[in-house]
């Protein structure tokens, strides 16, 4: 008879101080000898984690009304400009959000100053209704002065990415950092065998109403990520090969804590925000025994020409390769740099164990599972 | 003789960065720098090969007029030859240790450790080549003029 376990059964465990937790890297390492039969009846819960740049990142944030009230219409925080188009003095704060397209300052760094709790210049203006007849504002506003401070994130946690490379004679700047030219440098962006979506690969596990570690703070899974897509072809251990599922996160931006999130600006792209997720998968069975003990080396993504614009598919790599330092392309060997910081996500997967293991960290139930897709829609230019 | 040898003037050390066209120039230069100048030559690190840009990172040690002596000659070679007088200063206690930078030093100065996953910056083998000042996601380089 195959082991079993439900999530309740794991809580039980972890409110004793019961709960056997390992990070995945160290059932990784433990995957290399023991059986997934023997995994699940030694393991009872995997910590996840991810720190990398995700542009698909934000806030809300409800300043709190004036005397008299207004509805803000043009908003800008320290000249950043916010978006304005909901209720009276409710905004969102993208991430790569600047005053100018060639700024370095931006919406990722907002997020990151008031998480910080620093002051931030609030200027907004308003044609003025009879409800609502404040028609300007300037102000300072901090995490204190604010109401809710919420990080909504429509796309973070990638399930695998992309390796990109530039085979132009050309220095290119791109959202997957500096590339060299001619094959100079291949670039790539997940924690590999640590990466969450990497252990639970269909999703098993997580889904709507997961609670996770977002940024320092307890945060949830909202629903599935933009772009997410359950149709990329699979490896033989099960693994989509390129960027695949994605998860769209929320969060309490006030509790969160700047070591976890920070802003970012790549050379000629523009500004990001360094995202810390970490995600609990319980080992709920012998399937997913055997996902989470997935190594370095059985995780594949394509390589990708950046520099040609037309992102050709080039070869195929793995993640014990491509930290290794180098890959094999066209019969040449190219150095390979990370832009996820495996440091972070092992501190974070560490932290996020230790949350568990002491009780203060409790796993959910998805409240409901993702839907499986086919592939995404291309946007048609029709006029 | 003995008191005009090199050894009794004052020796001058210091770095240089000769840029190599892609068409090799067929000079035995560090050779000559030896032989003809009296140089000594330490060489740092050398990233040459035919048909590419090469880089070759020395230190040159002579009194100071041998030094520009030397890079008179080396110049005419049609090599480039640019003293490093700038140092890249880096701030360690705010890196994420993302390995951006990693992707884009040549010279081998900025790695990252395979089993640490954490940076390290070895400041002998930087080259100045200014490359990681764009690649931080953090702006955590900048310039030390010496």
């Amino acid at each position: 008879m195959s082991e079993k376990r439900s999530i309740e059964e794991i809580n039980e465990k972890i409110r004793n101080g019961k709960a056997v937790v390992l990070t995945a890297e160290q059932v990784s390492a433990m995957g290399k000898e023991l059986t997934p039969a023997e995994i699940t009846r030694k393991v009872d819960v995997v910590t996840t984690a991810t720190f990398g740049p995700m542009c698909s990142s934000g806030a809300f944030i409800n300043f709190g009304h004036t005397t008299p009230p207004m509805r803000m219409e043009m908003i800008t925080l320290n000249n950043v400009p916010a978006y304005g188009g909901i209720a009276a003095v409710d905004a969102y704060i993208g991430a790569t959000e600047t005053a100018t397209p060639n700024d370095t300052y931006g919406g990722a760094h907002i997020i990151e100053d008031l998480i910080a709790g620093k002051d931030i210049l609030l200027q907004a203006s308003a044609k003025g209704t009879d409800c609502y007849p404040r028609t300007e504002i300037k102000t300072l506003i901090n995490k204190n002065s604010i109401n809710e401070f919420i990080m909504f994130n429509p796309r973070n946690a990638y399930q695998n990415y992309n390796v990109a490379v530039n085979s132009t004679s050309k220095l290119k700047f791109t959202y997957m950092g500096t590339l060299l030219p001619a094959f100079g440098n291949a670039n790539f962006s997940t924690s590999g065998e640590l990466s969450p979506l990497i252990n639970d690969p269909e999703l098993r596990t997580i889904g709507i109403g997961t609670r996770i570690f977002l940024g320092g703070a307890t945060g949830y899974v909202a629903w599935n990520g933009t772009q997410f897509n359950t149709g990329k072809p699979l490896n033989e251990y099960g693994v989509p090969v390129g960027n695949a599922a994605t998860l769209s996160l929320i969060g309490d931006a006030k509790q969160m804590n700047t070591q976890f999130i920070k802003a970012a600006y790549f050379e000629k792209y523009g500004v990001t925000m360094f995202v810390g997720i970490g995600i609990p998968v319980p080992v709920i069975d012998e399937e997913i025994a055997m996902t989470v003990s997935i190594r370095n080396s059985q995780i594949e993504t394509n390589i990708i020409d950046y520099g040609s614009g037309n992102f050709e598919i080039l070869g195929r790599t793995d993640y014990e390769s491509l930290f290794s330092g180098e890959i094999p392309l066209n019969g040449k060997k190219i150095r390979t740099a990370p832009l996820s910081s495996v440091k972070v996500a092992r501190e974070i997967a560490e932290l996020l164990k230790n949350e568990i293991a002491e009780g203060r960290f409790f796993l959910t139930e998805p409240v409901a599972l993702f839907t499986k897709t086919t592939g995404l829609n291309n946007l048609d230019i029709r006029l | 003789m003995i008191f005009n040898n090199q050894k009794f003037k004052k020796m001058i050390s210091k770095r240089f960065v000769l840029t190599f066209p892609p068409e090799a120039t067929g000079e035995p230069i560090t050779y000559n720098l030896i032989k003809k100048y009296d140089i000594m030559v330490n060489i740092v690190r050398a990233d040459v090969s035919p048909g590419k840009i090469g880089h070759l990172v020395m230190e040159m040690t002579a009194p100071a007029k041998t030094l520009k002596e030397g890079m008179v000659y080396i110049r005419q070679q049609n090599v480039e030859c640019e003293p490093i007088e700038k140092k890249i200063h880096y701030r360690e206690d705010l890196c994420i240790h993302c390995g951006a930078c990693s992707a884009v030093c040549f010279a081998g100065a900025l790695t990252m450790g395979r089993m640490t996953a954490e940076l390290t910056f070895d400041p002998e083998k930087c080259v100045v080549c200014e490359l990681c000042l764009k690649s931080c996601p953090l702006n955590l380089f900048s310039i030390d003029i010496d």
